[in-house]
């Protein structure tokens, strides 16, 4: 009998949410790490068991937890993000050069066939990837060797949040970074080119540079890794090859800005995003909270609000605080910076929340557990 | 050999699994900032970077240390710290700045 597994990350802790496969009445578990932000907790699709937590704080920096019981026990890993070499300078929001820095992990993605091998995405921008489970971490460069002077902190820091790997050519990955844009690689890390091509933003002097696009999330479907959905700054796109080119898929949303994206575990043209009023008002149009599925791979969207409170809603659903599973049917997972975690069995039909009080949810990821 | 008095704030005992929120610390040479916080580290090697920064190995922005009614946070990190830190008459207090909600 299978389980589901989700794992939150919040301003103020980490937290466990566990269910049979109905979905309807869940377990609890938290606050972990209580106090500290936890950015991101992934488990590791070799070994379910195998969990990475990005905990950070202003005051005492980056820790890195590991678990290998599932979220029971936690150990800390290594924490050295030491960039290779002298990594120079990025542009600041004022445009003069400011040195890299490290701050922060945004965001871990393990490796779908190695327990001990695990992608850290990092504030300065920046790969790194660890193959002893988290206990060292060494940067992949030549990301930054792509334009990394002329990279740009947005709003919320410069920060690699995104990391896609290909199930189908281990060799392939992409990442994509705020505000730089969408970087690939063919060669495991090694070498990397931007892949940004179709991207127009009227924020940067030349709206279709090959790098400065704001992007803030991409998602892929394994069955068919060579597709791509993005949602930017402004805009939802789409690329049918692997990211050479890209086209609007925005059609009828109310907004196209926004932040977090899902496709459908078995659907590879079902795509959910969470429409965002604008990049100044970082709420839902109307206050109606609405995620939006598209059955077509874009452009033709539908409101999903069944559950979801249709007035006075002022969240924000950032970009990694949204994932599926993979139960038929598919489930559909979000949280709030309101402190609510949603979940819809049946594909986004209906909606229920699990918890409706936590802190504000900075990430959702969920595990399928047989 | 001298024996230090650390206070550390909740999140960094707790991080480091102290049961309490002082730590004893051996000290074999000078005592100082430096060398405390190197004694720290080597016992908690969690705290690696919590304290100082890995990259700069200067004091986190967010940290203060205080000791005998004074603020000795920009101290240099090699200058002795009080006679009364070094006898362990008085600890050293990591704290976390007051900042933010």
């Amino acid at each position: 009998m299978s389980r589901i597994r989700v794992l939150v990350g919040t301003r103020k802790g980490a937290f466990i949410l566990t269910s049979d496969v109905v979905r309807r009445d869940w377990q609890v578990s938290g606050p972990h790490f209580g106090g500290w932000e936890i950015f991101h907790i992934a488990g590791s699709p070799a070994n379910p068991d195998r969990l990475y937590a990005s905990q950070t704080s202003s005051w005492f920096g980056q820790v890195i937890q590991r678990s290998d019981d599932g979220g029971a026990t936690w150990n800390p890993v290594g924490n050295d993000f030491s960039y290779a070499g002298d990594p120079g300078a990025h542009l600041h929001y004022d445009g003069t050069p400011k040195p890299w820095a490290f701050k922060r992990v945004w965001h871990l993605e393990p490796s779908l066939t190695d327990p001990d091998t695990v992608y850290a995405g990092v504030e300065d921008a920046a790969l790194f990837r660890s193959t002893d489970g988290g206990q060292t971490w060494q940067e992949l460069p030549g990301l930054r060797e792509q334009q990394g002077a002329k990279w740009m902190p947005g709003a919320g820091g410069m920060c690699l949040h995104t990391i896609l790997l290909d199930p189908a050519n281990p060799a392939r990955m992409y990442v994509a970074i705020s505000a730089a844009g969408a970087f690939r690689s063919d060669d495991g890390g090694v070498s990397w080119k931007p892949v940004n091509r179709g991207l127009h933003s009227q924020y940067i002097p030349d709206p279709e540079a090959e790098v400065g696009h704001c992007v803030h999330r991409i998602a892929m479907h394994p069955a068919r890794p060579e597709t791509l959905f993005m949602q930017k700054h402004w805009d939802v796109m789409r690329s049918d090859d692997a990211g050479e080119s890209w086209f609007e898929v925005s059609g009828n949303l109310p907004s196209d800005f926004g932040f977090a994206m899902a496709v459908h575990a078995h659907e590879p043209d079902t795509v959910y995003v969470v429409p965002i009023k604008s990049d100044s008002e970082h709420y839902p149009p109307e206050g109606k909270l609405r995620v939006y599925r598209s059955t077509a791979g874009g452009n033709a969207w539908d409101a999903l609000t069944d559950g979801l409170p249709q007035e006075h809603c002022y969240v924000n659903v950032l970009r990694d605080a949204m994932a599926v599973d993979a139960l038929d049917p598919c489930g559909v997972y979000f949280g709030t910076t309101g402190g609510q975690v949603y979940v819809s069995p049946d594909a986004g039909n209906h909606w229920q929340a699990i918890v409706r009080d936590l802190p504000a949810v900075l990430s959702v990821s969920v595990q399928t557990l047989s | 050999m001298a024996t230090v008095r650390v206070v550390l704030p909740y999140h960094l005992y707790t991080l480091a699994r102290c049961s309490t929120t002082e730590v004893e610390l051996e000290l074999a040479g000078p005592v100082t900032l430096a060398a405390v916080l190197d004694a720290l580290e080597a016992a908690y090697p969690m705290l690696v970077g919590a304290v100082r920064d890995r990259a700069t190995g200067r004091r986190r922005p967010l940290v203060r240390f205080y000791a005998c009614q004074d603020d000795l946070s920009n101290t240099a990190p090699d200058a002795p710290l009080p006679d009364a830190v070094a006898a362990g008459r008085e600890p050293l207090i990591i704290v976390g700045a007051i900042a933010g909600g």
